[in-house]
């Protein structure tokens, strides 16, 4: 088990949001790019699962430059967040 | 009586989730629970919490758009009833269980001014039994919030028997102040939120049983027939299968009535730890 406070490698961020993302998309696949908000499989409730998941998973305290919708809509934009707030 | 300060007692997920709408609409609040570790954690949630909502589309509406230090900084946490003395409102959502309530409303009786009213989060106990516990029946009605408190505008609100005009008035337009709406029912064994949902997922959970679907199919079901966002076995991992079985079990000791009688793959499920996401594991593995 890694310890939450490495700095993940992309890769490795990229599975674990992946894993975490699978379960909440109603049996939908999704690509890296996937906008699951915009597409409707979940609703803005799941941004604050999301934040407490990208806080709890990676050890990041979020700021309020952390907080563009654009890093919580995809898989890519999660990356990315982990890779900058990490 | 101009309401200032909210006391909100209980600091888990509903309980924070109401001192952060309070703090939002710009009331002082102070937050109780016997657990300073809990406190802790509702002040992490609450700020995290804030944040989200200040990227949400139409969070302004929601009070979302104002600087989460300022909306923090209203919240002042305590470990005892004591920290009530100058609450103008109170709303408890301790545990769901008498002996529990029981003893915060006995002592927050005696720690509250006279005319302060007391908002029961509760979707088991009758209203009508909170109140014969404190000598200000008048004051004391149902509000029952549901998760996630700060994104939902709608409360179930629960007359008793003895709550005054007044009482309800007030509590009406202070949730006007949150931006949320209360529907006033009656004072009856899980009013009108439990008592239809839950034998709802309790229904669903006999059709798996009796291998008449799986829990995928019947809740694709809900989601692509219904329109629902979410059947009603992720809803019931979702809210927790131990929760569901304690409020099917309340409505069935309530009515007696063997439609509220709880699934025995339910009682098996709990008894087996598979709560649902709490536990990583329910109808859906986590």
């Amino acid at each position: 088990m890694t310890d939450s406070t490495d700095t993940p490698t992309t890769g490795d961020a990229r599975a674990r949001i992946r894993a975490f993302l699978v379960p909440h998309m109603s049996g939908q696949a999704i690509t890296d790019t996937d906008d699951y908000f915009a597409l409707g499989y979940v609703n803005s409730l799941f941004a604050m699962q999301l934040a407490a998941f990208v806080q709890e998973e990676f050890g990041i305290v979020l700021k309020p430059e952390h907080m563009d919708f654009d890093n919580f809509r995809t898989v890519d934009g999660l990356v990315r967040l982990v890779g900058t707030a990490a | 009586m101009t309401i200032r300060t909210v006391g909100v007692i209980g600091a888990g997920t509903i309980g924070r989730g109401v001192a952060q709408s309070f703090a939002q609409a710009g009331y002082d609040v102070v937050l109780v629970d016997v657990s300073a570790r809990q406190l802790d954690s509702a002040t992490e949630q609450i700020a995290r919490d804030l944040l989200v909502l200040l990227m949400l589309p139409g969070a302004a509406g929601r009070g979302g758009g104002e600087d989460p230090a300022r909306v923090l900084a209203r919240i002042r946490t305590a470990t005892t009833a004591a920290a009530l003395a100058d609450a103008d409102f109170v709303v408890e959502n301790v545990t769901e269980d008498w002996a529990v309530k029981r003893a915060v409303y006995e002592e927050i009786d005696g720690v509250c001014r006279p005319g302060v009213v007391f908002g029961v989060n509760t979707s088991a106990v009758p209203i009508a039994r909170v109140a014969s516990a404190t000598g200000r029946a008048p004051n004391v009605l149902g509000l029952h919030f549901m998760n996630p408190v700060p994104m939902l505008d709608t409360v179930e609100v629960v007359r008793g028997a003895a709550t005054s005009q007044d009482t309800l008035d007030t509590a009406l337009a202070l949730l006007g102040a949150l931006g949320k709406t209360g529907i006033v029912v009656r004072d009856a064994p899980g009013f009108v939120t439990n008592r239809v949902l839950m034998p709802t997922i309790n229904e669903a959970i006999f059709c798996v049983q009796d291998g008449v679907a799986t829990a995928e199919q019947v809740d694709r079901m809900f989601r692509g027939c219904f329109g629902h966002p979410m059947g009603p076995l992720q809803t019931g991992d979702l809210i927790g299968l131990d929760t569901i079985l304690n409020s099917i079990t309340v409505l069935h000791d309530s009515y007696r009535d063997s439609k509220y009688r709880p699934a025995p793959l339910l009682v098996r499920m709990v008894e087996a730890g598979l709560l649902g996401r709490k536990t990583g594991r329910g109808f859906y593995t986590y």
